[in-house]
């Protein structure tokens, strides 16, 4: 593991809102706080887990990393640049280092390309190799991926999802970048097709070097892939930490109720198993609640939940959680994290 | 793809005989007949002579078949005579308009150039403007351009062609005096002047007709390119880094000019149909002003074969635009 001091990607207080356009003259109304402040930081050859619910925002974050929104605030440094403020140009020759795998799989191949043209363009405009050499190159990647070399000349509707997968696993190989942005790729698939799929993730991951962010809603296949992972609630990281820690032993609330929802394979266990029902809906992240994100919903909320938002914090080494009841200030809030299942709320008192 | 096109052609040729039959009966049943129209001093049996000698007197399926043949056969094989010299179909009746007593083919063929240079131009320059317009507007949807292109479009769809073709020769005619109001069929293009003369003639009904043209084609472009823009494979291509020349036009405007294409294949026939009110209007003395002239004249073979040649050309271009459609777009291909 290279050291914390020289990470190879950095988000700090990234924010992505998106205006709400309403009434007689389209008066810009307010805003969808899709992202909220996230900061984070990728490791070289790292792979850093996102999970949350839908809607809290991981395909945004995905998104906004490697700009195909302009991020409202907030600086993402990936290999020594800030990505966030390069001009359009520098952003183009910067892209070839940040790739994405994406989730679906048909709709983000343009269907009147055969493969080979897929995966040879981004050679076209950021390589000036012969035809040959760009071939060469194509067959290359598709053995990479498992592809079959006689596909080259065919279009995207004559594969099957998995297929699709790997061409767009390979579009995003193409240009040896350092960091690639998984946004879901597996929800579209079968769950016989995934395996394959997270197996050739991490395949090319040993092989080649690379650092991945993966999006997912699948609490099992990222404990299987992730190093460490950032569980997200409307838009901000409620807990960010190593994955056997987390999963072992959440702290915040959140990815307690989160992970208590994970189906245990051994019935015996399954059956002792508690799970934490969250009660409520998200609220709407046009208008999120004051104070902490999670006071609405959370089971052990207290006062100074709906006054002050928590802020993310280290409050175990490699552990960081935004919650109060981690809050150095905040009596007995150590006490908290080892009975995780409880449902009391003990800190009312105060 | 072959197959296909000779099935489609075969498939027509029953579609075309019915069409033929509905066009004939529904001309033949309609009231007014050119025999009505011979003075009551004509003694009746110089009436019935003029009757039999246009043919008029005979049961309605034997003219029909009559004219079938007159149509298939024989109008062919004459242009097929004049071409290579031989005789097989001489002295054959054609079909003859009742207005004039010639050929209605011969009627067809004087006016058809008058109205291909004419619409035609229109059509065109109505693709050529509609297409960036769509193009542009969609890619700055909402913006002032956007705006003042759906404003552009809206003008052409809801402003009838006999009121602004009427406002253009007020403005640039009457007022501004650049162009002229008339079309003049005589004129022949043979030197620099008069070719500027034929331009400046079709300036006004070509930018009547080219405005309703590229009104439909602009607003078909833009939601075509706007469904292709939201699509994930245009994030990907700029995931890529491609210049957003190549996104827009590489990714976007290909798979969007697929349904266009059609709409614009679907949109020819109209052409060869003329434009009857444009056509009027400015004096153009085509295949849409031939139409109406014969309608008015009660000439029941001329209606019978131009309303069939439409017919006949909708249903040719209507595979045409399927022939397109699966070389433009590979996820079809017809086996």
């Amino acid at each position: 593991m290279p050291t914390a001091e020289n990470p190879l990607v950095r988000v700090q207080g990234l924010k992505m809102h998106f205006p709400i356009y309403a009434g007689l003259l389209r008066r810009r109304a307010g805003e969808v706080k899709a992202v909220d402040g996230v900061s984070f930081d990728i490791m070289q050859g790292e792979t850093l887990g996102l999970v949350g619910e839908s809607g809290c925002g991981k395909s945004t974050v995905g998104r906004t990393l490697l700009r195909l929104y302009d991020p409202t605030a907030g600086s993402v440094v990936i290999d020594g640049e800030d990505i966030a403020t390069l001009s359009p140009e520098a952003l183009r020759k910067k892209r070839p280092t940040m790739q994405m795998v994406f989730q679906d799989p048909q709709a983000s191949l343009n269907p009147r390309m055969t493969l080979a043209t897929i995966i040879a363009e981004p050679l076209d405009e950021h390589t000036d190799w012969n035809a040959e050499k760009k071939l060469a190159r194509v067959h290359e990647l598709m053995d990479q991926v498992g592809l079959n070399r006689a596909f080259a000349s065919r279009y995207p509707h004559e594969f099957s999802g998995g297929q699709r997968q790997r061409i767009g696993i390979a579009r995003a190989l193409a240009l040896n970048p350092k960091f690639i942005v998984c946004d879901e790729p597996i929800a579209a698939l079968d769950v016989s097709i995934q395996a394959q799929v997270v197996n050739l993730l991490e395949d090319l991951q040993d092989r080649l070097g690379l650092t991945y962010l993966f999006i997912s809603h699948d609490l099992s296949m990222v404990r299987h892939i992730a190093d460490r992972v950032a569980v997200m609630y409307l838009g901000q990281i409620a807990e960010l930490s190593p994955r056997d820690a987390l999963y072992s032993r959440p702290l915040h609330p959140y990815a307690q109720a989160l992970l208590s929802a994970v189906p245990e394979p051994d019935p015996a266990r399954e059956s002792s198993r508690k799970r934490i029902i969250l009660q409520g809906d998200v609220p709407s992240p046009a208008n999120p609640p004051q104070g902490c994100n999670f006071c609405t919903r959370c089971p052990r909320v207290f006062d100074r939940c709906r006054i002050d938002e928590p802020q993310l914090a280290e409050v175990e080494p490699g552990r960081f959680v935004a919650c109060h009841l981690y809050s150095d200030n905040q009596t007995g809030g150590q006490t908290a994290g080892t009975e995780a299942n409880e449902p009391t709320n003990k800190e009312n008192v105060q | 793809m072959f197959t296909y096109t000779l099935r489609r052609l075969l498939l027509a040729v029953p579609i075309l005989l019915v069409i033929s039959l509905v066009i004939f009966l529904l001309v033949d049943l309609a009231p007014g007949s050119p025999m009505s129209e011979i003075p009551l001093t004509v003694p009746p049996d110089v009436r019935q002579k003029m009757i039999e000698a246009l043919g008029a007197d005979q049961p309605v399926f034997v003219r029909y078949l009559l004219w079938l043949k007159q149509f298939f056969w024989i109008e062919p094989m004459t242009l097929f005579d004049h071409w290579f010299g031989t005789s097989i179909v001489e002295g054959q009746q054609r079909i003859l308009s009742w207005q004039s007593r010639s050929p209605v083919f011969t009627i067809i063929g004087q006016r058809i150039p008058q109205t291909l240079t004419v619409v035609g131009t229109a059509y065109l320059v109505g693709i050529l403007i509609a297409l960036p317009i769509g193009i542009y507007s969609a890619y700055r949807q909402y913006s002032f351009f956007d705006q003042l292109g759906t404003l552009f479009a809206m003008i052409g769809f809801s402003v009838p062609t006999f009121f602004s073709g009427t406002l253009f020769i007020i403005i640039f005619a009457v007022w501004l005096g650049w162009l002229p109001t008339k079309y003049d069929t005589m004129l022949e293009v043979t030197d620099w002047s008069s070719f500027m003369q034929q331009v400046k003639q079709m300036a006004l009904p070509v930018m009547t007709l080219g405005l309703a043209n590229a009104a439909t084609i602009s607003r078909y472009m833009r939601s075509s390119m706007l469904d292709n823009m939201q699509m994930d494979y245009v994030r990907t291509a700029r995931a890529k880094g491609m210049r957003e020349k190549t996104v827009v036009l590489r990714h976007v405007l290909r798979n969007s000019l697929i349904p266009v294409v059609t709409v614009i294949a679907l949109g020819i026939p109209s052409i060869f149909g003329g434009a009857i009110i444009t056509e009027n209007l400015f004096g153009v003395n085509g295949i849409g002003a031939a139409l109406i002239g014969a309608i008015h004249a009660n000439d029941l073979p001329m209606v019978q074969t131009l309303a069939f040649i439409f017919a006949v050309l909708i249903v040719l271009f209507n595979l045409i635009a399927d022939i397109l459609y699966g070389l433009l777009d590979p996820r079809i291909r017809y086996d």
